[in-house]
């Protein structure tokens, strides 16, 4: 075992190497944390960086390749965002609030992770309970984006996705509620993908919008996030919103390039508000695309589409209000001891625990759910859900996927939006209709905008992540937008 | 109670019925957690641990579509659960998972009867929800100190083994206009739902609960008065008294042409007095919306046909029957037809028996029995003794076929109760068999008539009575054995021979 291990690979090569021995899973993990922890100094992607337990976890993994049971992402490092319950090990959901919890069981994710033999290289950075497009909403500090530490990272799963864009880890989870997972896969370079809804268990996740959230993988190509989808997805007893649907091999499509794929451009999004750098690269794209076999569409409508953001800005905060109540410090996490009366340790106790932008849905979704209001904004929004979806339904009955910018611009910088929440909440213009409609989508980098990443959107028919996957493979033969890296990690 | 106007009252029921599930209502944890140390039958999910769910209990399905299957409810096939949001620390999540508008069961209802009047009482709904977690309020910091209801410097611990524990609410319409017409109403409910074998349904021990809701008005006005909801109501006792002291308070309150307020009160049982608990104003807005963690309810025709097959004899029908098929008295089959158990062994009982005797078999179930089970403790059945439908059949027989006298009986009985022996094996080693073999009753007749000359002599001076002494002796020296005309005819043979 000569020399130093090259990190900037992909998991499915470090596999490839570990099972030939070049290397063993200790001796990637060891590099890995040493280069993990020596990035933190700049990125702050982590909540929590693995300690001993990891190494444990790779020498169990060692073990398994030894013995010939290594499946694709045995001995693969693997960071965990930090609203995932993992057992024995602080779960803060990026919140005051959860500072000192350690849940007592997995989330299911992680049961089927650690099953899997991957090693987990900590607990990820996030808005706090993902609540945020910046990762500049945590209780532990802002993320710096690998490409421009002046920069966010996006979010809310801001610390998965610049730790695999900086090169620590080759692939890593995240959850996406309105874009939490596409828009900072699309800031930072690498790939990420939102899952149809009830495609992956939400049992363990910590709860922000239970309607829309899905966990889902961010990884440096196709292949990887086809054998992390894969480990990952499947029906859970313990997750009523789960799906019986069989998981597929995510790679089963791999090699078909985009021969006979119809591609829907819908006019909603690409009109105004797209910054011309970001318009410029998916163009592009779709011209890649259009050159090598697909048929593009650029009469595809969703004209409810555009109230997707509003629908969403009453379902999410109205979900969370209720998913938060829990936290009242009696039972675990933060707690004011010293107030006069219960109501005003559990008062004080919320109003401490809690950062304003949590407060701030709490206060939204309390309000869309108060009598004589539920009428007009709550039930009112999931009436204009079903209209979105149906929508949805008719664009897929004519196209195989829907094409569109992740994001209307790139990363920002640190602050820039912090005192505009609507500005902020922009960001996910072009994410969020696909957790209203319950489809999966998929960020792939396309080309760099002042020298920042942009992000390709597609869109699929529920359950078909198989031809998202097939489309950004078939992307990867004919680019290498996937292979760029941060000038500063390379 | 003496007031100006005559006033109506208009009741409605709200009951909590734990069900006798094997597992909690939404996660794996032992439903069963009486007589338990405190949080011992918790987990991750009902302790409302973040990012634990839901998922649902499909016994406790089952068991609510039965209720509402054996109350004439219509079973939707459509039904989902909803949160129910109000900040409180028994309550884990933060909101209850209950059912507000697609309940499982809507309309039916049950007959009831009180002082011969029959009535039926609708029911608007049953809906399927979780139980809370208790609070545990303690006080032993010395009084002082302001602030908390309790006073002092009280804290509270909090057990969570009754939190998610399956509860099914049954809501009436407001057609109960009495006290007893409320108790009656509940009476009925628990009768069935133990039929069911759904719930304990015990108030004591907190698996059956009820809240009212209570208004008047003057007799005869269509208008509803303000609505008073009374809560703290802990055993049928306290549900009467309760209505009754509320139905005087807003009486005198009406009479002196005051308004009654739309509030919550609270029935103090030792003081038989209601308290103000909440007025309208401070009502919580509880936001309803539907509980994205599961998904809707769909309840296949199929599923509630299937169902409605595992419904038993309710407790009206099996009276009715009784009355039909054993000639029994409206009295004699509701007795036997109070718990099904009860019922059960009743007609094993008459079943080992003959069917012209079944009468006999209900009388010394409901008297001698009954009374032997009441030593075992208030609510014990046969199944907890040694004995036996068997036992009490071959008793009855032996006592209509004239091989043993009913004083025999008893002692055969108590004998049986203690030992668990057959009643002829027990009448053969002790010799009870009756004694009517003429020479040997003949031949005690004429030992009494010897040993009491005086009331011989009173009798033949035209003292009638004075053979019942005799008889009286008769008995005595049969310990029982025999019936007292066969022993007068023994005695008039003699005396009436020489």
């Amino acid at each position: 075992m000569a020399g130093p291990i090259e990190l900037n690979r992909t998991a499915h090569e470090h596999a490839a190497a570990l099972r030939a021995g070049r290397y063993t899973a200790r001796a990637l993990m060891e590099a890995t944390l040493a280069l993990v922890r020596q990035q933190e100094a700049s990125l702050n992607a982590y909540i929590t960086v693995a300690g001993d337990e990891a190494l444990a976890q790779a020498d169990a993994a060692d073990k398994r390749l030894r013995e010939g049971e290594a499946g694709p992402l045995t001995g693969i490092p693997i960071a965990i965002k930090d609203l995932l319950s993992t057992r024995g090990t602080l779960t803060t959901a990026g919140s005051r609030m959860l500072g000192n919890f350690v849940p007592i069981t997995d989330c299911t994710v992680v049961t089927k992770l650690r099953a899997a033999g991957a090693v987990f290289s900590g607990k990820a950075n996030l808005d706090e309970f993902a609540m945020g497009s910046s990762t500049e909403h945590s209780a532990y500090g802002a993320t710096h984006n690998p490409w421009d530490p002046e920069r966010v990272p996006g979010g809310s799963s801001g610390g998965s996705a610049a730790t695999v864009a900086a090169g620590g880890v080759p692939i890593a989870v995240g959850t996406d509620t309105g874009g939490s997972i596409r828009q900072p896969a699309a800031f930072t370079g690498v790939l990420g993908l939102k899952p149809t809804y009830g495609r992956v268990s939400r049992f363990g996740v910590v709860a922000f919008a239970s309607s829309l959230e899905q966990v889902g993988p961010f990884a440096r190509d196709a292949e990887d996030v086809a054998n992390l989808l894969g480990a990952i997805a499947g029906v859970d007893a313990s997750d009523s919103t789960t799906a019986p649907v069989p998981v597929p091999d995510y790679t089963a499509d791999f090699g078909e390039g985009f021969d006979g794929l119809h591609v829907g451009v819908p006019v909603e999004f690409a009109g105004d508000g797209v910054e011309p750098g970001v318009r410029d690269a998916v163009e592009r794209a779709i011209a890649v695309l259009e050159a090598n076999g697909a048929t593009i569409d650029r009469d595809v409508s969703l004209p409810s589409a555009s109230a997707a953001l509003p629908v969403y800005y009453l379902i999410a905060p109205s979900e969370a209000s209720a998913n938060l109540a829990r936290y009242d410090g009696v039972k675990y996490g933060f707690s004011v001891h010293d107030a006069p009366t219960m109501w005003d340790e559990m008062e004080q106790t919320r109003g401490r625990g809690f950062g304003d932008e949590v407060k701030r849905r709490i206060m939204l979704g309390t309000y869309a759910l108060s009598a004589g209001y539920y009428d007009a904004y709550y039930l009112k929004a999931q009436k204009v859900r079903t209209l979105i979806r149906r929508e949805f339904e008719q664009a897929f009955a004519g196209h195989d996927l829907l094409l569109t910018p992740t994001t209307p611009s790139v990363a920002f910088k640190i602050g820039e939006k912090m005192d505009d929440p609507y500005a902020m909440y922009l960001n996910d213009l072009f994410t969020i209709p696909a957790n209203i409609a319950g489809v999966p989508a998929l960020s792939v980098p396309c080309g760099l905008s002042d020298g920042l990443p942009v992000g390709l959107h597609l869109i699929g028919r529920a359950f078909e992540e198989g031809t998202l996957l097939r489309a950004a493979h078939a992307y990867e033969q004919h680019t290498d937008w996937h292979t760029m890296r941060p000038p500063a990690v390379v | 109670m003496t007031t100006k106007t005559d006033y109506e009252a208009v009741i409605g029921l709200e009951t909590h019925v734990q069900l006798k599930t094997r597992s909690k209502m939404f996660c794996r944890c032992d439903r069963d957690y009486f007589d338990a140390e405190p949080n011992t039958h918790v987990c991750a999910v009902c302790l409302g641990m973040p990012g634990m769910l839901p998922v649902i209990n499909e016994q406790a399905v089952a068991f609510t579509i039965l209720t509402g299957l054996a109350l004439g409810c219509e079973i939707p096939q459509h039904s989902k659960f909803d949160r129910k949001n109000y900040p409180y620390p028994d309550l884990l999540k933060g909101y209850q998972i209950s059912q507000f508008d697609q309940p499982l069961c809507v309309g039916g209802g049950l007959d009831i009867e009180v002082d011969g009047e029959a009535s039926f009482v609708r029911l608007e709904r049953i809906h399927l929800e979780e139980d809370t977690a208790r609070l545990l309020h303690r006080d032993d910091g010395g009084g002082g100190g302001s602030g908390g209801s309790g006073g002092g410097q009280g804290y509270s611990l909090l057990d969570v083994n009754r939190g998610g524990v399956p509860l099914m609410e049954a809501v009436t319409q407001p057609d109960m206009h009495s006290s007893a017409q409320a108790v009656a109403y509940l009476r009925k409910l628990r009768l069935i739902l133990r039929y069911l074998g759904v719930s304990d349904a015990d108030m004591e021990k907190g698996s059956f609960r009820c809240d009212a809701n209570i208004s008047l008005r003057p007799r005869g006005q269509e208008e509803l008065g303000a609505k008073v909801e009374v809560k703290n109501m802990n055993s049928f006792r306290a549900i009467q008294r309760a209505l009754e002291t509320e139905i005087v308070r807003q009486s005198e309150i009406l009479d002196a042409r005051d308004t009654v307020a739309q509030e919550t009160r609270g029935y103090i049982d030792a003081t038989g007095e209601t308290v103000s608990q909440r007025s309208k104003e401070e009502a919580h807005d509880y936001r309803y919306f539907p509980e994205p963690d599961l998904p809707p309810l769909l309840t296949e025709p199929a599923v509630v046909e299937e169902l409605r097959t595992q419904l038993p004899e309710l407790p009206d029908a099996k009276r009715a029957r009784f009355q039909e098929q054993y000639r029994l008295s409206t009295e004699e089959s509701r007795v036997l037809t109070e718990s099904r158990r009860r019922a059960d062994t009743f007609e094993e009982t008459a079943g080992h028996s003959q069917p012209e005797r079944a009468r006999a078999v209900a009388h010394w179930l409901i008297g001698d029995v009954t009374a032997l089970l009441h030593q075992v403790s208030a609510d014990a059945e046969l199944d907890q003794t040694k004995l036996t439908p068997a036992h009490i059949a071959e008793l009855v027989d032996l006592m209509e076929g004239g091989t043993i006298t009913a004083a025999s009986g008893k002692e055969v009985l108590a004998a049986a109760f203690e030992s668990g022996e057959m009643p002829a094996a027990i009448v053969e080693a002790q010799g009870l068999g009756r004694v009517d073999d003429e020479g040997e009753l003949g031949g005690i007749a004429a030992a009494v008539i010897e040993a009491n000359p005086k009331a011989v002599t009173d009798y033949r001076g035209g003292k009638e009575s004075a053979i019942k002494f005799l008889v009286g002796q008769v008995m005595r020296e049969t310990r029982g054995r025999s019936d007292p005309n066969s022993a007068a005819d023994a005695l008039h043979a003699h005396l009436d021979a020489s």
